[in-house]
């Protein structure tokens, strides 16, 4: 039914990989939340870059003020 | 085989570029609305400036210079696509290297360009039919924080219908191709269908904002982010796409 996977480029599931994965992938939420969400909490820098990517998070369609 | 350092390594620069290229589409299509959204947002608020603050409280005597000025913020755009970019790209890396091997196709660049289909409906288009993206001057800001939760859900909702749409599509796949498609449709749109009725009405558009300034913003919101996706999942597709050449030495 499944049509066989010819040319798997990626390695195999193992928990190192899962492990990897997931801390990529929290690194990588924190830096989408930087952007997006943050109001100087994370940044430690005011609203300094929270201002400067308004525009940004506005036409990336994150609700802002 | 690649290792997940090399496939994450091409996701996060695949996605700076993206970003950047959406950030261009952004400059130019959406740019325009935004300086004249301020310009009703300032025009509303007397002189009051565009920082964020509370703007029922806002007078003249709590004026000051903003953090930021416009042309800083407009540089600031290429930042923030660039890195939502970057964020985008390292997690549909890390999608891709974990899912791969679930997705029915031999080919490497129709699993990528899939992921990214699937990406854009659940991240983009679902929260986009439900809570469009507004230009400044629209929007409480004593709402935001139910606004933000709302339109994380949404995103949450919006893969959790790719799923349902793929889970239905597999399962009706025995009555024929047809049958394949419609299961997928009818599985997608049924759960964002029920979420939407569910989630909470939000509408803040002030009656005398433009409605075409207001959809022009958001046609160019929905544009950068079809940007950013396009060239996500081809330029992924194409960093994992073997070549002529290697596929025939390995075949």
């Amino acid at each position: 039914m499944a049509a066989p996977a010819q040319s798997v480029t990626v390695p195999a599931i193992s928990s190192r990989l899962l492990l990897l994965s997931g801390l990529s992938v929290a690194l990588l939420l924190l830096l989408a939340y930087l952007v997006g969400f943050d109001q100087g909490a994370v940044s430690q820098s005011g609203m300094y870059l929270h201002e400067l990517m308004h525009d940004g998070r506005h036409l990336l369609g994150v609700p802002c003020h | 085989m690649r290792t997940f350092g090399q496939l994450l390594v091409r996701g996060l620069i695949v996605g700076l570029f993206a970003g950047l290229l959406a950030g261009t589409f952004a400059y130019v299509m959406g740019e325009p609305r935004v300086d004249a959204a301020i310009a009703i947002e300032e025009a509303n608020a007397g002189a009051h400036t565009h920082d964020h603050g509370d703007e029922h409280a806002a007078s003249s005597s709590e004026e000051e210079a903003p953090l930021v000025s416009r042309s800083g913020q407009k540089a600031g755009l290429f930042l923030a696509t660039g890195l939502s970019g970057v964020a985008l790209g390292g997690i549909f890396a890390v999608g891709f290297t974990l899912l791969r091997r679930k997705l029915r196709t031999g080919n490497d660049a129709y699993a990528a360009l899939g992921l990214a289909a699937a990406g854009f409906i659940g991240i983009v288009l679902v929260p986009f039919l439900k809570y469009p993206p507004n230009p400044p001057a629209v929007g409480d800001p004593e709402t935001i924080t139910r606004r933000t939760v709302t339109y994380l859900l949404t995103i949450v909702i919006g893969l959790l219908a790719v799923c349902a749409g793929v889970a239905l599509s597999r399962w009706a796949a025995r009555y024929g191709d047809v049958a394949r498609l419609a299961g997928g449709v009818v599985g997608l749109v049924v759960t964002v269908v029920a979420a939407y009725l569910i989630l909470p009405r939000i509408n803040e558009v002030p009656d005398t904002f433009p409605a075409t300034l207001l959809w022009q913003f958001r046609f160019a919101s929905l544009g950068t982010q079809a940007t950013l996706w396009l060239l996500l999942g081809f330029g992924y597709a194409a960093t994992v796409a073997r070549r002529p050449s290697e596929q025939k030495v390995n075949a």
